[in-house]
This record gives structure tokens, C-alpha cells and sequence, in this order.
């Protein structure tokens, strides 16, 4: 079965971590990157970076920032051929942004 | 039977389409042709075979089955040999699987294992039937397709996972304690079943003893006045075969190394059960659980035992560190050691304090009662 997993950063500040733990989340994004299954998503720029578009009638919307409060925006994603649900689980809790305060969701996508 | 055809076509809708039309034939063949001498062997073959033919004939090879080469009528060739794997651990775990909310995994375990039709849980659950329906559909859907895997977990993941079936099971007991009966022996019957599929895991066997001596205590329970307290039951309404099924259960547990949450509780229902209760050993069992759970009701009930034991006065020192002041027991608790240790005015305020939150009138007669005899 064919999974998305959204990634979601969570309040943490990059700064705070230390240089060796700034590394260690490095190494684990490659890790789940070249797992077999995964196909990387594209890098995001941060959520600061967003604008959020709504189509009210005639009128286009636009606000500054992501779809949700920044501290809970998608900061990347991918996609993972897996077994069954269990396996995407295990790829998800391998994802940096699960331990450090954020969240993955694992989402099966259509007809696989 | 569910179970088997759920293993077999791993698809919960499947198995319901095909159970429901191997009782159909059976209900129109077996009158005119006798029944066959393994009615469920020819029940899950039948369901099977029929999910089979809807399958072909559907062209959908992306559905998983365990085999696709049946053999010939096989409904006509029924013989008492034919082995049916006992698919019903896999079952409880996958209803039990994290990804489904709880209120999901207690409908779907009481529908697919317990047998209980939608309608009887929707009405144990106080839900409309609709909603409960809605509720199982939902459910079975995502099994199917987020891809929840019917298997029993792997090892790694077993502890957790068994936890969660435990915690459901336990779930459905206590959502019966109150008095849908039905509910409390669905749990029992769960963690029997539990106890002979899982035979070496000690909590299983644990909780099993926990269910079983709570529930034995069930005729005592109640009166038209409502509930009955412990102290106030009549002992002899209490049905000994399941206390003494409950306390085998608990040794099995202990002898497997049991020191679980549920061991504890169930040891602490045994020594209740016993007349007299041995408090020394039931304040040192709170303790534990109240050291494992961080919970101050446990921590509460260990004070009430120490002031059993005869230590009122570490008993009160124990309770004023609680945060519970909503809760009329921690009040209606410290009124009653404040009255052992003479200090009749403290106890009188307490004793009015839990007045103003207690709810049961059992519970307010004897509040009442005690406030009396201060006097």
C-alpha cells in the first residue's frame, strides 16, 4: 500500500538544538530518505514563507502564513510503499519531527 | 466463525457478506437435507467457498486471500477432520489496533468476537443504533483501507499492543459494572478467551481474576436503595465459584511472575474477598499500584487500609497531601479519621463537606448516620 506522510515540525527552534543534536536529526532524515519504499518529497521553506489562498465568489483571498498556526504547519512530506499500516507507523515514529515535539500523519493515498 | 473468514479473506465486510449467506443456506438447506454432523466446519467452508465465487467474479485480484484453489463442492463433502485455525487472537488484535479510536475498538470487538448484534451494543452504549452502525462501518473501512494488518503484532510491538486489548476488554467490564450485565459477561468471555489463546502472558490471566472476583460480587451490589457499599454486603450473595475461578486465574498470573497493574488489582479484590481482610498486605498492594499509577484515588484507598491496620494518624498525613477536593470520598475519608482521633469538630466539617458532593443515597445515609452520632 502506497502512504503520504505529512511532517509536521512542532515548536521546536532549530538554534536550541546542539550541533551534535542538529547532526543526529540530519543522519535520521537521510536514514528514512534512502529507506527502501521511500520516495522523498520536495524541501519545503519554512511556514513563515506561506500564503494561504481562498476563492470567496469573484474574490481571491490571500493571507500571510500556512493554513494552519505556524507551530503546527507542514514542514515536508513523502511517500512510502509499505506492507501494511504498521510498517508506515515505524517509518513515521523514525522521523525526526515526531520525537522532537511535532507530528507525522500517515495518509493512504487512493486506489493502491 | 466471523473470525476464521475474517483470516481468511483478510476484509471484515467480506467475512460479514459471507457469514451472512452460509446462514442463509444452512437456514433453508439444513431442514430438508439434515444437519451436517460439523456444523461449523460446513458454515466456514461454505462462507469461504461463496466469498470465493464473489471474488472471481469480480476480477479483483488486488483482494488478499490465503488461498485461491478450492477444492469441489466441498459443502457436500464435509467430514468432522477438516481443521479451522482459530483465527480469533489475530481478530482482537486487529479491532483493538491503535489506528481505530477507542470508541471503534470497543464496537468492533463486541460485534466481531462477542457476536453482539449492532443494535445490542448501540443499547448497552446509551447510542442510537444508527450511530453505533455508522460507527462499525467507519471502522471496518479504515481496516481495510489505511491498511491495519490482521495479524498478532510482532514482538516488539506485542507489550504495547496487548495492553490496548487489555485495556478494552477492562474497558467493556467496567462500562457493565453499573449493571448491564451483559456487557460485564461479554468482558469475561473476552478475557477467557483472551487466557486460553495468550496462556503465558501473566497479565492476561490477571485481568481475567480482577473481572472475576469483581463480578462475583454482582447480587451484592445493589438493593432497592441503590448501591450497596462493601462493608454493607451481604457476603453470602456473593458467588464463590467465581471468586475461587477469579483467585486460580491470580495465581496463574503470579506464577508466570505477574506484578503488573491488573495482578495488583486482582490481588487486592482477592484480599478483600477474605473475612478478615489482611490490611497490613493491602496497604503495602496500594501502595505499589499507587506508586505504578500516580493515581490519589489509589493513594486514598491505601489510606483507608492504614487506618484499618490501626495507624490513623500516618493515614491522615496521608490524605492531607491528596488533591481531591471535589471527590466526597476524600472528605467523607478524613471525617472518619478525624473522628478515630477525637478531634470531633474537624470530623463534623468534613463529614458536611462530603454531604455537599456525594451522590449516591447510600452513601448519604451513612454520611448522615456518622454526623449523627458525633453529636
Amino acid at each position: 500500500m502506497k502512504y503520504m506522510l505529512l511532517i509536521h515540525h512542532g515548536p521546536l527552534e532549530w538554534d536550541a538544538l546542539s550541533e551534535d543534536e542538529q547532526k543526529q536529526v540530519g543522519a535520521d532524515y537521510q536514514a528514512v530518505s534512502t529507506t527502501p519504499g521511500v520516495t522523498p518529497g520536495a524541501w519545503m521553506e519554512p511556514p513563515e514563507l506561506a500564503t494561504t489562498v481562498r476563492v470567496d465568489g469573484d474574490n481571491t483571498l490571500t493571507t500571510d502564513g500556512p493554513f494552519v498556526a505556524v507551530k503546527e504547519a507542514l514542514g515536508g512530506y513523502l511517500f512510502y510503499e509499505a506492507d501494511d499500516l504498521d510498517a508506515a507507523i515505524a517509518l513515521a515514529a523514525r522521523i525526526p519531527a515526531a520525537r522532537l515535539g511535532g507530528a507525522v500523519e500517515v495518509r493512504p493515498l487512493k486506489g493502491t | 466463525m466471523v473470525a476464521s473468514l475474517v483470516g481468511f479473506l483478510g476484509d471484515f465486510e467480506r467475512a460479514e457478506e459471507a457469514a451472512q449467506e452460509a446462514f442463509a443456506i444452512a437456514a433453508e438447506r439444513w431442514p430438508r437435507a439434515g444437519t451436517p454432523s460439523n456444523p461449523r466446519a460446513w458454515l466456514v467452508t461454505t462462507g469461504r467457498n461463496r466469498a470465493i465465487d464473489r471474488i472471481r467474479r469480480e476480477r479483483t485480484l488486488a483482494e488478499k486471500t490465503r488461498m485461491l484453489e478450492v477444492p469441489e463442492p466441498a459443502e457436500d463433502e464435509m467430514d468432522d477432520e477438516t481443521t479451522i485455525p482459530d483465527e480469533r487472537l489475530e481478530l482482537v488484535f486487529t479491532c483493538c489496533h491503535p489506528a481505530l479510536a477507542l470508541d471503534a475498538q470497543v464496537a468492533l470487538t463486541l460485534r466481531t468476537l462477542g457476536g453482539l448484534e449492532t443494535g445490542e451494543i448501540a443499547r448497552a452504549f446509551l447510542v442510537p443504533e444508527q450511530t453505533m452502525a455508522k460507527r462499525l462501518v467507519r471502522a471496518r473501512q479504515k481496516i481495510k483501507r489505511a491498511g491495519i494488518p490482521f495479524r498478532v503484532p510482532p514482538p516488539h510491538l506485542l507489550p504495547d499492543r496487548l495492553d490496548a486489548v487489555l485495556a478494552v476488554a477492562y474497558l467493556i467490564f467496567n462500562e457493565g459494572y453499573g449493571g448491564r450485565s451483559q456487557l460485564a459477561d461479554e468482558a469475561i468471555r473476552l478475557g477467557r478467551a483472551l487466557a486460553e489463546l495468550m496462556p503465558d502472558e501473566p497479565e492476561v490471566h490477571a485481568l481475567l481474576a480482577l473481572m472475576l472476583i469483581t463480578d462475583a460480587r454482582r447480587e451484592a451490589r445493589f438493593d432497592d436503595g441503590g448501591i450497596v457499599l462493601l462493608r454493607d454486603q451481604d457476603r453470602s450473595r456473593w458467588n464463590l465459584d467465581e471468586i475461587a475461578a477469579g483467585r486460580a486465574a491470580l495465581d496463574r498470573a503470579l506464577a508466570l511472575g505477574g506484578r503488573g497493574v491488573y495482578a495488583l488489582q486482582a490481588a487486592i479484590a482477592s484480599l478483600h474477598a477474605e473475612d478478615p481482610q489482611d490490611w497490613p498486605q493491602l496497604v503495602a498492594l496500594y501502595a505499589e499500584l499507587a506508586r505504578r499509577t500516580g493515581s490519589p484515588v489509589v493513594r486514598l484507598n491505601e489510606a483507608a487500609a492504614l487506618a484499618e491496620a490501626g495507624d490513623a494518624a500516618a493515614a491522615l498525613a496521608l490524605v492531607d497531601g491528596l488533591e481531591l477536593e471535589q471527590y466526597h470520598y476524600l472528605h467523607a475519608t478524613r471525617a472518619e479519621l478525624l473522628r478515630r482521633l477525637d478531634r470531633g469538630g474537624e470530623a463534623r466539617a468534613a463529614y458536611e463537606r462530603a454531604l455537599e458532593l456525594v451522590h449516591s443515597d447510600a452513601e448519604r445515609r451513612f454520611l448522615e448516620q456518622r454526623l449523627a452520632e458525633l453529636a
